[in-house]
């Protein structure tokens, strides 16, 4: 049985504010095609089982699996549709190549928001119809209430959380699938108008259309496929309370949790010192800070602090969102996760371009299904 | 079953009982609204129904034209560039006859939904849409069908601009 579970081919398309020329199908078609290439394998007869990431409000057809198989070589061959954010579509491709059963798994998510005319509408449902829903909020107030209970536990001021911003969309710069790289000052972030105070406009992540596909394949078939497999070497997920009453609005103590589990797989025991960069989720800004914190980064409240003083540049001692994040790329909806993974990978590669870092060895990417959820998930990749 | 039982254990609630508030619910309805981008294959067909012509695409890995086109063909993984023009006629592969309307209203006159291998495309392959000017006792398996299209100046490029298939005649065809 294979021990080791390697990513041996990744496969992007879109990752624009719009994709009219192509439908959602087509979209995951051109991503899964590349990925193929990428890995040297024809679906046909090389992959075994295939996950999709997609929650049926965003795709607005209910029971979506049914329309997931033909594009990604699936047709007639185990497939299944999970909910949650693309790195959970990661976990359950690794765990079914630590099955035995499997040696080739197709991985997807893919976003196409710009079809959704009524997204905070689907976004608004996700709240409990009875206690929440109710009192008709724009959703985003539930991070306005999770950042102003973070910044005043933590003493973070407002101006940290904006570095971030700057920091990521500057990152974007260098990013050819970046929709929104800038080259912002402080004040410019800090005066856009807000939106649920103390969250202002420029440090949510703007949406895009996007596909990623991975191929995940067990270390015999691995070492068979490529000289530059990138190995999970530990993936966790976790959900914290679902109560908008009684949650820890200041840590995310799932991502802590999350990260506890994968970090103890790939025996992982100072994260700042063992792991060489990171992508996080920074749908909201001071997320990034919040994020980084439950992973064990820093003490809560630091974070601010090293953004701050250059440490999560790319240049720095822990970079963080060398891609742009999704500040910078832009948001893919459930396929978040497995944009922020693509940025890792490509990374430990070595192929990342303008902005590779330099002697990498071990990676991690953390994701979260946003408002008004505690669900995240975090792994631990190496080359 | 339920007639031997005098005594139901718990509260009855009566129709009444909704409508006067004595049971508390909350109601709510589900704003969701898309604008699905159509994309190549299906852009291509729906633009070609506007004109009257039911478009496939043909797949040379695997020497078959399916219909509607589309960019992958799902056995072969190959891509598919090229389309081809098919015939408005085909062959009734299956059909229901449903007496329950989508929002569960009971009809006198019943709906056929029906799967039309179209003439031209391989065999198996076929477009799901509904049978008219025919009484439901008399199709069957195998029946020749063609499409019965919206005028030209009301086709918008959509499925509904065949309003139905009816009974062909082969006589009339020629
Ligand atoms: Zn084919």
């Amino acid at each position: 049985m294979s021990e080791r579970v390697a990513i041996v081919g990744v496969g992007w398309a879109g990752f624009r504010p719009s994709t009219p020329h192509q439908s959602y199908k087509e979209l995951m078609y051109e991503a899964a095609v590349r990925a193929y290439a990428d890995a040297g394998v024809d679906p046909r007869s090389d992959i075994e089982t295939f996950v999709t990431v997609a929650e049926d409000f965003h795709e607005g057809t209910s029971i979506f699996d049914e329309y997931t198989p033909d594009q990604l070589g699936g047709a007639l061959k185990p497939v299944h549709t999970i909910g949650g954010d693309g790195l959970h579509g990661l976990a359950t491709g690794y765990m079914l190549v630590r099955t035995g059963q499997f040696s080739l798994v197709t991985v997807e998510a893919h976003s196409k928001a710009s079809n959704i005319l009524t997204l905070p509408y689907i976004t608004a449902y996700a709240q409990d119809p009875v206690l929440n829903r109710p009192l008709r909020l724009n959703p985003e107030y539930i991070a306005g209430l999770e950042m102003h209970r973070y910044l005043y536990e933590t003493d973070t001021p407002p101006e940290q959380c904006a570095a971030v911003v700057v920091k990521n969309k500057r990152n974007a710069l260098l990013n050819p699938l970046a929709s929104f790289a800038a080259d912002l000052t402080l004040d410019e972030v800090l005066s856009g108008p807000p939106v649920a105070w103390p969250l202002g406009r420029h440090e949510i992540a703007p949406l895009v259309d996007g596909a990623v596909v991975m191929v995940l394949a067990s270390e015999e078939r691995a070492r068979l496929l490529t000289n530059k497999p990138v190995w999970i070497r530990g993936i966790g997920w976790c959900n914290g309370s679902a109560s908008l009453e009684s949650r820890d609005w200041a840590d995310a103590l799932h991502i802590r949790e999350a990260a506890r589990i994968a970090y103890r797989q790939a025996g992982i025991r100072d994260p700042f010192q063992e792991i060489d960069f990171a992508e996080v989720d920074d749908t909201y800004a001071f997320k990034e800070l919040q994020h980084l914190e439950a992973l064990g980064i820093c003490l809560p409240g630091e974070a601010g602090l090293l953004t701050e003083q250059g440490a999560t540049e790319p240049d720095g001692e822990f970079p963080v969102n060398v891609s742009g994040g999704s500040l910078g790329v832009g948001h893919l909806l459930d396929g978040t996760g497995l944009a922020r993974a693509l940025e890792v990978v490509l990374q430990l590669r070595g192929e990342a371009g303008p902005r590779q870092l330099e002697d990498v060895e071990v990676g991690l990417v953390q994701s979260w299904r946003g408002v008004p959820t505690t669900s995240g998930v975090v792994a631990v990749l190496s080359n | 079953m339920s007639k031997q039982i005098k005594d139901f254990r718990g509260t009855p609630l009566r129709e009444s009982d909704f409508q006067e508030g004595k049971v508390l619910y909350v109601h709510d309805a589900l704003r969701g609204e898309y604008a699905w981008d159509t994309g190549i294959a299906i852009g291509h067909y729906l633009a070609s129904l506007k004109k009257g012509v039911i478009l496939g695409a043909r797949c040379d890995h695997c020497r078959k034209i399916v219909v509607p086109p589309r960019t992958v063909c799902e056995w072969c993984f190959r891509p598919l560039t090229e389309y081809v023009p098919l015939q408005d006629t085909g062959t009734v592969n299956t059909f229901s006859i449903c007496y329950v309307t989508w929002d569960v209203k009971r009809v006198e006159k019943p709906e056929i939904p029906a799967v039309i291998e179209i003439d031209g495309a391989s065999p198996g392959h076929g477009i799901l849409h509904k049978l008219g000017e025919v009484n439901p006792e008399d199709v069957t398996i195998g029946m020749r069908v063609q499409a019965v299209w919206k005028p030209a100046e009301e086709r918008e490029g959509a499925i509904t601009d065949i309003l139905y298939w009816r009974p062909l005649k082969e006589v009339e065809k020629r």
